[in-house]
């Protein structure tokens, strides 16, 4: 049935893989830079762990030369349809590299390591695997790549999430998080094993082209994307694929749950608008409501049950990690929002959006370190008082809070109104989901609210004075993030244009 | 004999629907953690019935290396799972997910 290919068709196969190796230099860079972090572990065994965290820190900062460069190559699909390199997977490059580099910060910054673990060991390696596997993820045009690269985040996210190995929340979480993503990724892969069998094939412009060209059973094609969102879902923690994420984000090592918060988030995002822009069909009057549903009505239930659910529960929570749980299940509705809108602007408006996201939620995350590491503790009420003792940190954390809620002058502002009027340019189509938006808006200014709150109108329980300095470094890198969230908040111009130039997908123009 | 098909696609994916159906009733029914696992390698190979099926009546070699590929993953997802599951046991005492709940709303 097979034939084996001839000695001149092999040469011709390596001809072409030695061909795109030169497309695939940031990969292949950071991959050394995982393995050599292993190495100088086993030989530094022992000895402080600055060496490891700044070798991280370097050659991540490393990778965006080699990233640079590759914006000078010509765009389109690498190894075969396998892989691909576009301005939209560039993006997502530096985004991934950059949330890599500020969880080291992070995890430096956070005292709970060195009474947890007894050395960081591949605690380094395993930031950077991730990194690799969300970058591929981001450019992943076949279906095998895509459940590669996402097997490959999970299983580095899994391990670091129960990294602190004696601590029970720390390890019920990993447990928790391993059985939800083995078993959507399992779906997923019956998906897209459908997908094949509706098409023979697994590049997802091949599908698509598959698709339109001989048609579909609607039944069969409606049961894979939803067992395909399942996956997909499950990595941006958006409704129906929600459980793992309140028990994850409070029990993981704090970086870990602002890394997995941002950057797999904003990769599973990715992996969404590659998926549903190119391989399902979409536009043309025969895949209009397939049995009454098609995929984006699929992704507004999701996206408004996300935002009602994340907004609603969060204002119950007690444990600020927890909050920033169901506040990141909120925001994955309203970027789920901007995908929806499935344009040029709408795609804009999500990049930026994730941008957006990545300042303010990162900030917010490193407050919440800064003040665990004095205080010990991440409930509301232990930060009561805390804006006197802390007064950058209890700043910072308050523009944090008010750019997640969008309010003017921050950053979240901005996104969140790219986000409407993108869903409003449609038409009044989607004015309600906009709405449905703007008011899921106003119940989280609540919750978040609650913590200025506490930290400046409530007095602090004990009067004596500790030092509650965190330290000049943190006040710097706290400083920076703060002051981006506003600068960017007044001047959005250079984040737009950015988000603007990324929404090539594939190099080709889709809409 | 002469009653019985030759066996074709649907038989293939018959089975898979079925050892689908099977592994979703072990991740939702059972509380041991290493039951759980079962149920998801069994959803795993009911993807893999499915591509050596459909590889087999379209022709092509991709849902083959897809299979290899997903076998390689599951041995890999069962070696960290287990790690972890261990981990578990330590501190707890025990596999049962139900009993493994410190955090509550």
């Amino acid at each position: 049935m097979f034939e084996l290919p001839s000695g001149a068709e092999i040469q011709s196969i390596i001809a072409t893989l030695t061909a795109n190796l030169g497309s695939f230099v940031p990969e292949i860079y950071l991959s050394v830079l995982f393995m050599l972090l292993i190495v100088i572990d086993l030989v530094a065994k022992g000895k402080k762990n600055n060496l490891l965290s700044i070798t991280t820190l370097l050659g991540l900062a490393g990778s965006i030369f080699f990233i640079y460069q590759q914006h000078f190559l010509p765009a389109g699909e690498l190894f075969f349809g396998m892989y691909v390199l576009d301005e939209f997977a560039l993006f997502f490059k530096y985004f991934f590299v950059l949330s890599g580099m500020l969880a080291v910060v992070i995890t430096m910054a956070d005292e709970q390591f060195e009474t947890e673990v007894k050395s960081m060991g591949e605690y380094y390696a395993l930031i950077i695997a991730m990194v690799i596997g969300m970058i591929m993820m981001a450019s992943s045009a076949d279906l095998m790549m895509i459940f590669l690269s996402m097997e490959l985040v999970s299983f580095s996210a899994f391990i670091l999430t129960g990294y602190f190995k004696r601590n029970p929340r720390s390890s019920e979480a990993a447990l928790k998080y391993l059985v939800y993503g083995a078993v959507s990724s399992g779906l997923m892969v019956y998906g897209f094993s459908l997908i094949y069998g509706l098409t023979a094939q697994t590049n997802l412009i091949n599908i698509s082209s598959e698709l339109s060209r001989h048609g579909y059973d609607p039944v069969l094609m409606v049961l894979a994307t939803l067992l395909v969102l399942a996956g997909f879902g499950y990595k941006i923690g958006a409704v129906p694929f929600h459980f793992w994420a309140p028990d994850v984000y409070e029990g993981a090592p704090t970086p870990i749950t602002a890394y997995l918060s941002v950057a797999s988030k904003a990769a599973g995002f990715a992996l969404l608008m590659r998926f549903f822009y190119i391989a399902v069909p979409h536009g043309g009057p025969v895949y209009e409501d397939i049995l009454g549903i098609n995929w984006v009505s699929l992704l507004i239930i999701i996206s408004v049950a996300s935002m009602i659910y994340g907004n609603v529960v969060a204002l119950w929570q007690k444990n600020v990690k927890r909050l920033l749980a169901y506040s990141s299940i909120a925001h994955a509705g309203y970027i789920l929002l901007g995908i929806i809108v499935m344009d040029a602007f709408g795609t804009q408006a999500t990049l930026f959006y994730l941008l957006s996201y990545f300042l303010m939620n990162f900030g917010a995350f490193y407050v919440v370190i800064l003040i665990a590491n004095k205080t010990g503790s991440e409930n509301l009420e232990d930060y009561r008082g805390l804006g006197k003792q802390m007064p950058l940190a209890g700043a910072a954390l308050t523009v944090f809070l008010i750019s997640l809620v969008g309010l003017p002058p921050t950053l979240g502002f901005i996104g969140k109104l790219m986000i409407f009027s993108a869903l409003l340019a449609k038409g009044s189509l989607y004015l309600w989901l906009a709405l449905i938006g703007i008011m899921t808006s106003v119940i989280s200014l609540y919750y978040y609210m609650l913590i200025p709150l506490n930290m400046y109108l409530r007095e602090s329980p004990q009067s004596e004075q500790k030092n509650m300095n965190p330290g000049l470094t943190a006040n710097i890198i706290m400083a920076l993030l703060m002051a981006l969230t506003i600068y960017f908040g007044l001047f959005f111009q250079p984040l737009s244009d950015i988000a603007k130039h990324s929404t090539a997908l594939f190099g080709l123009k889709l809409y | 004999m002469e009653h019985l098909l030759p066996i074709g696609l649907n038989h293939y994916l018959t089975i898979s629907a079925f050892l689908l159906g099977f592994g979703l009733f072990a991740v939702m029914t059972r509380k041991n953690a290493i039951v759980i696992l079962m149920g998801v390698e069994l959803i795993l190979n009911a993807a893999n019935i499915n591509f050596l099926a459909f590889s087999k009546y379209n022709g092509g070699m991709g849902g083959v290396m897809f299979s290899l590929f997903v076998i390689v993953i599951a041995a890999a997802e069962a070696a960290i799972a287990l790690a972890i599951v261990i981990n578990i046991f330590k501190i707890f005492k025990s596999v049962d997910v139900s009993s493994v709940d410190t955090m509550k709303e």
